[in-house]
């Protein structure tokens, strides 16, 4: 297995992959000649060793705005099964076991899979895709993420033709979670998006950051990333990928249905109901900047809404 | 009975010297919020949204020393220790001056005197709105806190006005309510240390009245009676 995947790949061109706590994937890293970087240093409770690793694959998505530092980034996460407040699950996340995991696909699909996260790495080439994130609460950054196209991930269960959308589940384990014991959310964490969203080249599974393993506190080892929309529709710690033929209720959805939509793409002018949407601070800026309509990626994401009204379809 | 508790009341009360070291401990412990946040900013140790950090920091030391500040009556009433009463003045006045602190990071760092967008903020955010009249009606209040403003006014006009302070409790749990997205847990309590103190109050009220009966009439007058020697 591991030479089937040297042999496809050409040594100049190796992707790295976030490999995960066994000393067989370790070993299969140091052979690929990824630098393992140690202990990452800022990571708080970084006792799984955190990986560095070269020469990724630019992505023509990637912006070129400055990223985020790291430690912003891993310190000020909203994963509410890990606590409310933003230094929370830098803290109440390090437990959390991600290795082994699994993700299944089911649904309307011709071939239900489960998925380890070998599995899942082999299925596309890590790329680094430096993305912008904006919360719906009003700030944003910029995060160079590691993963794979979403899309790569849908195709592996041949969808059936009633499939219209793709719902979202994350774990789900109070034993790991003694924060989901409280009911602030319906879990498990459940997010959804239309089909043809998720197969939008701009969707990302990702299992790093800054070259990393994804940390716990950012949804480790695979979360959605998808930068045109509001930063909760991105699922963290996902174990289950349905495909359905109805829209799925989200967690937000129930939690707010006025304040929080289906869509949720980032529109500056359909402002939350309580605030204003129009502005936002990026961290690590003084002066809020102006929001872009979906996140600056309408270039790319405009036409997947042609004649919705936006308003509506908040 | 009530005249058995008086008696160790008045012996109670400290001595002018005494008063003024409290009142002198209590000036700087209440700087003290305001310190260790300037101090955190200074370190560059507020995290990755630092100007968050100090707003909602600011918002809620004002909550908290708006409810430090109407606890002194029941503890007060509850301890016989009346000298406390004392001290409210200086607590309330820190209450506005954090709220002052509060608005001006809204308007400075969080909107930039962007005046437009402030008065509309004002207008169509519900918890902006109740905020920024929770600090509307602290303003009076603290006009009118000096020796020479309570006598102009007369104590019972005083008190009077000074009981908006309880509205002003009121909108500043609300603008707390509103403004968080899903979790509720700390801005409930907050309300419920609120409904405490306010019902404390109303039980006070309708307590059975004491034994001299002009003043029992209107209880709440010898409630808040400012003592003239306050400073």
């Amino acid at each position: 297995m591991n030479t089937r995947i040297a042999d496809r790949i050409p040594a100049t061109e190796i992707t790295p992959r976030p490999l995960y706590e066994s000393r067989r994937d370790f070993l299969r890293v140091a052979s690929l000649g990824c630098i393992a970087a140690g202990i990452g240093a800022l990571a708080p409770g970084a006792a799984w060793a955190a990986q560095k690793f070269a020469n990724l694959a630019h992505s023509p998505y990637s912006t070129d705005e400055k990223p985020t530092p790291y430690k912003d980034v891993t310190t000020y996460n909203n994963f509410y099964e890990f606590g409310t407040d933003k230094r929370d699950p830098a803290h109440n996340a390090q437990a959390l076991r991600v290795q082994p995991w699994t993700v299944t696909l089911d649904g309307l699909v011709a071939r239900p899979r489960t998925l380890d996260l070998d599995a899942l790495l082999r299925l596309a080439p890590l790329e680094e895709r430096i993305y912008r994130m904006r919360c719906v609460e009003g700030w944003s950054m910029v995060v160079p993420w590691l993963g794979i196209p979403l899309a790569a991930l849908l195709k592996q269960v041949e969808p059936l033709g009633n499939a219209k959308y793709i719902e979202f589940q994350s774990l789900h384990d109070t034993a790991q979670m003694p924060e989901t014991r409280s009911r602030v959310l319906d879990w498990p964490y459940t997010e959804g998006l239309r089909l043809d969203e998720a197969m939008h080249p701009l969707s990302l599974i990702a299992l790093g950051l800054y070259g990393e393993q994804l940390p716990r506190q950012n949804g480790a080892p695979l979360r959605l990333v998808v930068p045109w929309k509001y930063g909760f529709k991105g699922a963290k710690s996902i174990v289950r990928i349905r495909f359905v033929e109805r829209q799925p209720d989200t967690s937000w959805m129930r939690a707010g249905p006025s304040e929080y939509g289906f869509y949720s793409n980032v529109n500056p002018s359909v402002d939350h109901p309580r605030w204003s949407q129009a502005t936002e601070r990026r961290l690590g800026e003084f002066l809020k900047r102006k929001t872009l309509m979906f996140n600056g990626y309408g270039e790319q994401v405009a036409g997947l809404y042609t004649g919705m009204d936006l308003r509506r379809n908040f | 009975m009530a005249s058995a508790q008086h008696m160790p009341r008045r012996a109670a009360v400290p001595s002018a010297t005494t008063l003024r070291a409290i009142k002198c401990l209590l000036f700087v412990a209440c700087a003290v919020p305001l310190a260790h946040l300037a101090w955190a900013a200074w370190q560059d140790d507020l995290g990755a949204n630092p100007i968050e950090a100090i707003t909602r920091g600011l918002g809620t030391w004002t909550l908290n020393f708006l409810l430090i500040t109407l606890t002194v009556t029941p503890l007060r009433k509850l301890t016989g220790l009346d000298w406390l009463v004392r001290l409210r003045r200086m607590l309330g006045l820190y209450t506005f001056f954090y709220a002052c602190l509060h608005l001006m990071t809204y308007v400075w760092l969080d909107q930039f005197f962007d005046w437009s967008a402030i008065v509309h903020d004002i207008a169509k955010r519900p918890f902006i709105t109740v905020g920024f009249a929770a600090w509307l009606l602290l303003l009076p209040l603290a006009v009118t806190s000096t020796n020479a403003m309570m006598r102009w006014l007369g104590g019972r006009r005083w008190q009077r006005l000074h009981r908006s302070v309880y509205a002003i409790g009121v909108l500043a749990v609300l603008h707390y309510w509103w403004l968080v997205k899903k979790d509720v847990t700390l801005p409930l309590v907050y309300a419920l240390v609120l409904a405490l103190l306010l019902a404390l109050r109303a039980v006070r009220r309708r307590a059975p009245p004491p034994a001299s009966g002009k003043l029992a009439a209107r209880p709440a007058a010898t409630f808040v009676k400012p003592a003239p020697d306050q400073a």
